[in-house]
């Protein structure tokens, strides 16, 4: 093994000599940053980790890691990613896609990628807009929305992507934002650990389509009332002195002021929870609405299941086990043959 | 008792019936003995895309055809000589291809007045009553009741039972060809190992049909096909989709990669999923994926990972990974893009054979998207065709797009199989980092001088590199909106795939003279037709001659030439036009077409007669 190997990268040596080209102000930056950091720091093998993306703002993102990478069709890198994964099981692979690319035309594939539970990291840039196109709603835009192609709002319910994942039995499920640094390298972390499709719902500002559509989630002022960020084994608080908490009422969650209310009586957070983490996911209440709940941010669900790279490997060991290694002179004959003299 | 024994060259049987009759299967074991016994054979299945279509309809016919023969023949016969007809619709569906003075054999218990009625045979006219079938010989067999009075005492329901109906009538042929029952004896123990009752069963009902021609005094003509005066050497049955599976599986090892098969079902080409599934002991990775196109972009994904990408449909199923298709091509990564063709536009007819999509072969994607087309001729060409596109895939990094047809693709015939050691090891263009780094610095899209680049995969150090959908740079591979570049790019992805008629055979003339009146060019399955009517037609005298086009794309570089040679060249395709379109855009020559659209190959008749026209003029 080389000097080199033994290294400790750098954010910088994740870059490539590309411009980025994404518009000045665009969260994509931010997430690249706190992607590249990360992988640094988890001290990854450049030639071992591949990432494969759509079509759309987010998509371009291969193009800025210096790892292998392809820069596909829109709505089919989770499709790529799948059969890379299924025949190279040993590198690492990111999906980068965004709300029109993951669950438009991508959503076919993307449901499936879930329930085979390859162990490939999924971020899906969620930005509520179609950037790259110019500014027509996504599968995500709230109804209502005006936009070029619908002046006179969107007449879609839109998509509640974490709540989808779960009906497709995902095994990992959070949500991070673009305008929370140290968040975001947490969940990369924890999806890269995970073995296993890890979903990461990213809230990421499109500022010239869609400027401020996360605001509320963000913004220092209204952030701490309208988020919760979810820690394993402790309990739901938020607010800016983490004066409130979440209750489990029956089986509805509701805002509790503590105080009224010990941390004891709170909801403690545990992402191997599956009906839990179905309550969590639909805590995706309208932030303008009154006594909306805030949103949750972390990882909100986490499963062990068998990787289908493995099962599918396993197979192809259990037919060498009782076949042998293959003879293709058997395999050619076939079973039934004659002689011709 | 004796009976005359009659020798005959050459033999069409029509197994016709139910599509739960068993007719698929009687086809088969008939098949196998007769391939067995030396003669050379030519199968044809005819089946409805319902699996059980309504019962007793002639939308509801499953036929089988065989022809064997004492001499090498190329199709399944123009005509048929013998017609077992297990119901009244399947006389009916059928009645046109018996030729005058061949023989019916018909099940009466199909012709009873609920299955005249299915068939929409007027009630009051039984064909087996009345003077329709007065030009044929009719053998009436109440297959139902002797089926029943043979396993009277075998303790089965009437259900299990009447699934025997078909082995009475296999060993009555058995019984009139002159064949022994070993082969399909041991197939049936085989297949019914575990449900001895049905074994039995079987075993009995067969031998009761041998038995009935044997003491029935009605019969007193056997016959007798000898063997064919095939190659010597040792053979097997190999059908269509089955010679592709194999072919790719021998293509991955002889490049030393492993097969990666992405597919979603589709008629008819399953059958090659469905055997590659079966021999993981290869390494072979098979993926029944979610939908067509995550099937291609699955195969993209494992050829980017090094692996040999294959993904296979028929014509709908290809229309939808038109997009992918063009993103392998900006790649320019191996992969093999099988096309089961079949009755189209649209749902089409998903059992009927058809050479319709070399069109969308060759244009069907948006885009200047060169690729190689290449189509195998019979089915057991399908083997080395397979092994040919896999080597120009992996050898010039490009797609190659394999044109196989529903007729190649459920026929079967007899196969002198070569040996593995026997075959050529294929290269793949794997970058190595030593000669390629460029001052530290790998092109992904520098080329050698067949414009051809290398093949780096994840894995392999310094390689690191970026590709995707986007127009490349000519000589960084980033993503380049430069006009003049682009333009180089479109040219010299097309250049690539010509170049590759540097690496193919020439054209040859497989029958006839290098130079005469008629030139019959094909491609694909119609080999067997235009072969059989050319041998007949040079017998006759004329100085006609067969070439069969394997490379669609590029063509040999010899074609033009090679029909200069001739003063009339004629183009027959199962299809409104479409290699003819081809050819006569890019030579001198005009071609003249013979297009059949029917669902069905041509028969060497139709194709004598359209020549024989020609020669006349």
């Amino acid at each position: 093994m080389s000097t080199t190997d033994t290294q400790q990268l750098t954010a910088k040596d994740l870059a490539t000599d590309q411009d980025v080209r994404w518009c000045p102000g665009c969260g994509d930056y931010s997430i690249l940053k706190q992607m590249q950091s990360t992988l640094a720091e988890a001290g990854i093998k450049k030639e071992d980790t591949v990432f494969v993306s759509g079509i759309g703002c987010s998509s371009r993102f291969p193009y800025y890691m210096d790892t292998y990478g392809m820069h596909s069709i829109h709505g089919r890198a989770t499709a790529i990613a799948s059969g890379l994964k299924a025949t190279r099981p040993e590198l690492s692979v990111w999906v980068i896609t965004g709300d029109g690319d993951a669950l438009s035309i991508g959503g076919n594939h993307l449901i499936h990628a879930l329930r085979r539970n390859f162990d490939v990291n999924i971020l899906l840039f969620n930005n509520e807009i179609y950037g790259l196109t110019k500014g027509q709603y996504s599968p995500t835009s709230p109804k209502g929305q005006v936009t070029k192609s619908t002046p006179m709002g969107s007449l879609d319910h839109p998509f509640n992507p974490l709540a989808l994942a779960m009906g497709a039995d995902a095994t990992f499920i959070a949500r991070s934002m673009d305008r929370d640094p140290k968040h975001m390298r947490a969940i990369l972390q924890a999806a890269d650990a995970h073995k296993g499709t890890s979903l990461i719902e990213v809230y990421q500002n499109c500022n010239v389509f869609n400027d401020g559509a996360f605001e509320v989630f963000t913004d220092k002022g209204t952030k701490p009332k309208h988020t919760i960020f979810l820690e394993e084994g402790e309990p739901l608080t938020f607010g800016d002195g983490r004066e409130y908490g979440i209750r489990m009422n029956g089986m509805k969650p509701e805002v509790v002021k503590l105080g009224d209310f010990s941390k004891e009586d709170l909801w403690i957070h545990d992402s191997s929870d599956m009906g839990k983490a179905l309550i969590l996911t639909r805590m995706f209440d309208d932030p303008r609405k009154d006594n909306a709940l805030p949103r949750p941010f972390g990882v909100f669900y986490q499963e062990d299941r068998y990787l289908y790279e493995d099962a599918m490997q396993g197979q192809i060991d259990r037919a060498k086990e009782i076949k042998g290694e293959g003879d293709l002179d058997q395999l050619i004959r076939g079973g039934h043959t004659w002689k011709v003299a | 008792m004796s009976s005359a024994t009659e020798k005959k060259d050459d033999v069409t049987i029509l197994f016709a019936g139910d599509s739960g009759d068993g007719m698929q299967l009687t086809g088969s074991l008939f098949t196998n003995t007769s391939a067995q016994f030396g003669n050379d054979i030519s199968t044809f299945p005819n089946f409805p895309a319902e699996i059980r279509a309504p019962q007793g309809t002639v939308a509801g016919v499953s036929g089988f055809k065989l022809r064997f023969a004492s001499m090498d023949i190329f199709t399944p016969g123009d005509e048929v000589e013998v017609m077992v007809a297990m119901n009244a619709a399947a006389l009916k569906a059928n009645l046109d291809q018996l030729k005058v003075g061949g023989t019916v054999i018909a099940n009466t218990d199909g012709f009873d007045k609920k299955n005249l009625r299915l068939a929409k045979y007027n009630e009051e006219a039984n064909p087996l009553l009345d003077e329709s079938l007065d030009k044929f010989r009719v053998i009436e067999m109440d297959v139902t009741k002797m089926t029943r009075q043979a396993l009277v005492d075998s303790g089965l329901g009437t259900k299990e039972i009447d699934r025997c109906k078909n082995m009475y009538v296999l060993g009555f042929l058995y019984w009139m060809y002159n064949r022994s029952l070993d082969n399909t004896e041991q197939f049936i123990k085989e297949k019914f190992a575990k449900k001895p009752e049905i074994r039995d069963a079987n075993l009995r009902v067969l031998k009761a049909g041998y038995y009935f021609g044997d003491t029935n005094e009605t019969f007193t003509t056997r016959y007798e096909v000898k063997s064919a005066n095939l190659p010597s050497g040792e053979y097997r049955s190999i059908m269509g989709n089955q010679g592709t599976a194999l072919g790719l599986i021998v293509a991955a090892q002889k490049a030393g990669l492993n097969l990666f098969y992405g597919s979603y079902p589709i008629t008819p080409a399953s059958d090659i999923l469905h055997e590659l599934a079966r021999h993981k002991e290869f390494g072979v990775k098979t993926f029944q994926a979610e939908d067509e196109i995550a099937a291609i972009c699955a195969a993209i994904g494992a050829s980017y990972g090094g692996s040999l990408g294959v993904t296979a449909s028929s014509g709908p199923g290809i229309a939808l990974k038109g997009e992918a298709i063009g993103l392998a091509v900006m790649l320019e990564l191996p992969l093999l893009i099988i096309n089961v063709q079949r009755g189209g536009p649209s749902t089409g007819l998903p059992t009927k054979t058809e050479q319709s999509d070399l069109l969308q072969a060759m244009h069907g994607r948006n885009g200047e998207a060169p690729l190689v087309v290449i189509a195998p001729s019979s089915p057991s060409n399908c083997f080395e065709t397979a092994i040919e596109a896999a080597r120009i895939s992996l050898e010039h990094m490009v797609p190659v797009m394999y044109l196989s047809d529903g007729f190649i693709a459920n026929g079967s015939e007899p196969w002198r199989f070569p040996s593995a050691a026997d075959i050529d090891a294929i290269n793949p263009r794997f970058a190595d980092a030593e000669k390629e780094l460029d001052n530290g610095v790998y092109y992904p899209y520098r080329r050698d001088e067949d414009l051809v680049r290398s093949w780096a995969t994840p894995g392999m150090k310094d390689l690191q590199h970026r590709v995707g959908g986007l127009e490349k740079d000519f000589e960084t591979g980033n993503v380049s909106y430069d006009p003049e570049n682009h333009e180089r790019m479109v040219r010299i992805r097309k250049e690539k795939v010509e170049k590759i008629a540097d690496y193919i055979p020439e054209q040859a003339i497989g029958q006839g003279d290098q130079k005469g009146d008629l030139l019959i060019l094909g491609w694909g399955s119609t080999y067997g037709a235009i072969r059989t009517a050319v041998r007949e037609l040079i017998a006759e005298g004329h100085a006609v001659s067969h070439a069969q086009v394997r490379y669609l794309s590029p063509f040999p570089k010899n074609l033009g030439e090679l029909m200069e040679g001739f003063d009339q060249v004629l183009i027959p395709e199962i299809n409104d036009g479409q290699l003819i379109q081809l050819i006569n855009a890019r030579y001198n020559k005009r071609a003249l077409p013979l297009n059949k659209i029917k669902g069905m190959p041509f028969s060497a008749r139709e194709i004598k007669e359209k020549a024989k026209e020609l020669l006349a003029k």
